[in-house]
């Protein structure tokens, strides 16, 4: 996407009127906004088709948007309402979706925790002392909801300190270490010149015989290449995974820096993108920054809305066809399962292997009956437990397999 | 524009029951000079998209079958080393140059589709078929082709088209493409027919559908394809048991509930769709066909 392709081609502008063009630029960025792919070529395209005459006919210059802006089957579904809202002026609820990147969307609450965070000593007097008349009363009640859901945080706040402790972080890095071992890499399918191969490699033997006369002396061969394998880690940091998110935190630090290629993710009510801050060579600003992101973890799980984020903002970038996505989270989804079901569906088109870890799986009794869990299975390559660093390591053999 | 119903009815001719959209995507390939991207469930009909293109067009149709670790060799040229090697043996002794010269020129070139597409003198339809299956790096070299069009062929020189085909890829959307290469390309979804259109296609590809039996079959599988099977029936299978059934002579589907029951094979495909497809389920669902 480009932010320079507001305008269309200038060439265009004496047929179509300028009131037009302008009325095109704010719709491509309407499209921009609600995560279509636009760029300036389709920009002046739009412009050449509505001089050449698509203009005067709404149906069929929908038709033809609908072709030239839509680039997957989501968009394609959505497009008409888009159009009809934006130019018929039908109110249309799929318009609302126009909100940037989750990072963005996080930001306020970040704010408003950090400040919160700077004063402690404040807030619990006001638990502790009656107020002194000065509050208003609703003022309190918001005070009041925030104070319950930062009490709740405060375990897997402990759990994420705890990471500090030196010897549970080289353990960490020790797993994560073997594991990036044996999944770094995938054989592909292309070749790659070797001197063992497989199969020959007509071109640059000839090329290297030249000096014999083109008799095929040294012959060259071609070989399979290895590629390295990304992983994508999303991390269920609700309220019913407080337990264990401390040592997949810390697991995640391990593979970020073991692996060459890895993100990850934090996800609750909402998607939370934690590679950089997780990155950060400062261990306790690490730490301060991730605490600050997972406390907007008080009650449900959005899983597939998560995941529908995930999808349509970062997949692009995060994953190629040679990633695998590893999912940890005990499926107890309190949004729609449906839309989970069909979140993993569409993540499952785009990666190569998905894991689900599940750290409930090792309860005794313990049957996916969930509905989260349910929706999502059928799209789940390998669903295992995972409740400590050692089950991790015991996976080791099937991670290697993916 | 005013060519759109043209491609309709031009696309009829040749046996493909266009929706009003696909039209639109055709006139928008010639008008824009783009690529079009078909999407949508196996056995829609996007192949048949770029073969009945080509016979509107009237012209050759080249397709390249994409599949995992398709690389240049196979997709765009390849000398052919073995008579080049002959040749060398052949002229030892002679002049180093001409020989070069010789084995380097168009007679020991293998054209694959890319560039049999863009060396024809009439424009040819260019099917990249399941673009999903070869992996990353041969979309990223498809999408430079697919913008300049020309290749470079280190020995030779750069080889420009001599005429730009009419592209279309087809994806089942097995892995998910690049934003790129969707970007440059136009984008229609082919969804299974409705039943008025398939009732058409019926009649116009089975020789002896009546237009009664083709809105009856079209009707049951419709009804099919709302029960939760693994497989949906396309397009492709329900014209198979369309054929079948004008083959056994069947001119009416509630008069031989058995039949349709037994040759229902050409539209399940799993043991599992087949199973729970039962009697009494083929039965409900001719019910709602009448």
């Amino acid at each position: 996407m480009s932010c320079c392709g507001d305008s269309p081609g200038y060439e265009e502008l004496d047929e179509v009127s300028k009131l037009v063009a302008t009325k095109l630029a704010a719709f491509l960025r309407t499209l921009r906004d609600s995560g279509f792919a636009v760029g300036p070529r389709e920009g002046q395209d739009a412009a050449s088709l509505m001089a050449a005459g698509y203009a005067g006919k709404p149906g069929l210059l929908r038709s033809a948007f609908k072709h030239l802006f839509s680039a997957r089957k989501s968009d394609w579904d959505r497009f008409d309402g888009l159009f009809d809202a934006f130019w018929l002026g039908r109110r249309v609820r799929s318009r609302s979706r126009t909100i940037g990147s989750t990072r963005a969307a996080n930001s306020p609450s970040l704010k408003s925790l950090q400040d919160r965070k700077s004063e402690p000593a404040g807030g619990e007097a006001t638990d502790q002392i009656p107020s002194d008349g000065n509050d208003a009363p609703e003022d309190r009640a918001g005070e009041g909801r925030m104070e319950g859901a930062s009490r709740a945080q405060n375990l897997s706040e402990v759990d994420f300190r705890r990471m500090a402790d030196p010897d549970q972080i080289e353990e960490a890095h020790e797993v994560a270490a073997s594991l990036a071992k044996t999944m770094r890499t995938r054989l592909t399918r292309r070749d790659l010149a070797r001197r063992r191969g497989y199969r020959l490699d007509l071109r640059r033997t000839i090329h290297g015989n030249i000096s014999h006369g083109g008799v095929p002396i040294s012959l060259v061969k071609r070989q399979h290449k290895a590629k390295p394998l990304r992983l994508v880690m999303l991390l269920d940091a609700s309220g019913s995974m407080s337990m264990y998110t401390g040592v997949f935190l810390r697991f995640i630090h391990g593979v970020l820096d073991e692996f060459r290629e890895a993100e990850a993710f934090l996800f609750h009510t909402r998607l939370a993108y934690v590679s950089d801050a997780m990155k950060e060579k400062d261990a306790s600003r690490a730490l301060d920054r991730l605490s600050i992101m997972a406390q907007g973890a008080g009650g449900g799980t959005r899983i597939g809305e998560s995941l529908q984020t995930f999808n349509r903002w970062h997949a692009a970038r995060v994953l190629h066809s040679r990633s695998c996505v590893m999912i940890v989270s005990d499926g107890y989804e309190t949004g729609d399962a449906a839309l989970l079901g069909r979140e993993m569906a569409a993540l499952a088109r785009r990666c190569r292997r998905i894991v689900w870890l599940n750290p409930m799986m090792a309860w005794e009794g313990y049957a996916p009956e969930a509905a989260g869990i349910k929706a999502a299975l059928p799209f789940v390559d390998l669903y295992a437990p995972a409740n400590t660093l050692k089950s991790l390591t015991e996976l080791e053999p099937y991670l290697a397999k993916l | 524009m005013n060519n759109r119903e043209e491609i309709a009815q031009a696309l009829a001719k040749s046996g493909y029951i266009a929706d009003g959209e696909l039209a639109t995507a055709v006139s928008l390939m010639q008008l824009l000079r783009r690529p079009l991207l078909l999407e949508g469930e196996a056995g829609v009909g996007k192949t048949e998209v770029a073969k009945a293109l080509a016979s509107v067009h009237d012209t050759e149709l080249i397709r390249l079958q994409c599949y995992e670790g398709l690389d240049q060799s196979a997709a765009l040229y390849e000398w052919n080393y073995q008579r080049q090697l002959l040749s060398i043996q052949a002229h030892r002794g002679g002049d180093a140059d001409a020989i070069e010269d010789q084995i380097f020129s168009e007679k020991y070139l293998l054209e694959r589709p890319l560039l049999a597409a863009i060396r024809r003198t009439k424009p040819p339809v260019l099917l990249i078929d399941e673009i999903d299956r070869a992996d990353d790096e041969f979309e990223a070299f498809l999408l430079e082709l697919l913008s300049d069009f020309q290749v470079s062929i280190p020995e030779l020189g750069t080889i420009e088209a001599i005429t730009i085909p009419h592209v279309v890829l087809t994806s089942n959307g097995t892995r998910e493409l690049s934003d790129a290469l969707r970007r440059r390309c136009l984008y229609h979804y082919v969804d299974y027919p409705d039943v008025d259109r398939e009732a058409r296609i019926i009649m116009a590809r089975i020789d002896g559908a009546t237009a009664s039996l083709s809105l009856q079959i079209a009707r049951m599988v419709e009804g099919i394809r709302k029960e939760e099977l693994r497989k949906v029936p396309g397009v492709a299978e329900t014209l198979d048991w369309a054929a079948a059934l004008v083959g056994i002579g069947v001119h009416d589907l509630l008069e031989t509930p058995e039949t349709v029951h037994e040759t229902l094979m050409c539209l399940l495909k799993t043991h599992e769709d087949k199973s729970r497809l039962t009697r009494e389920v083929t039965a409900r669902i001719l019910g709602k066909v009448a």
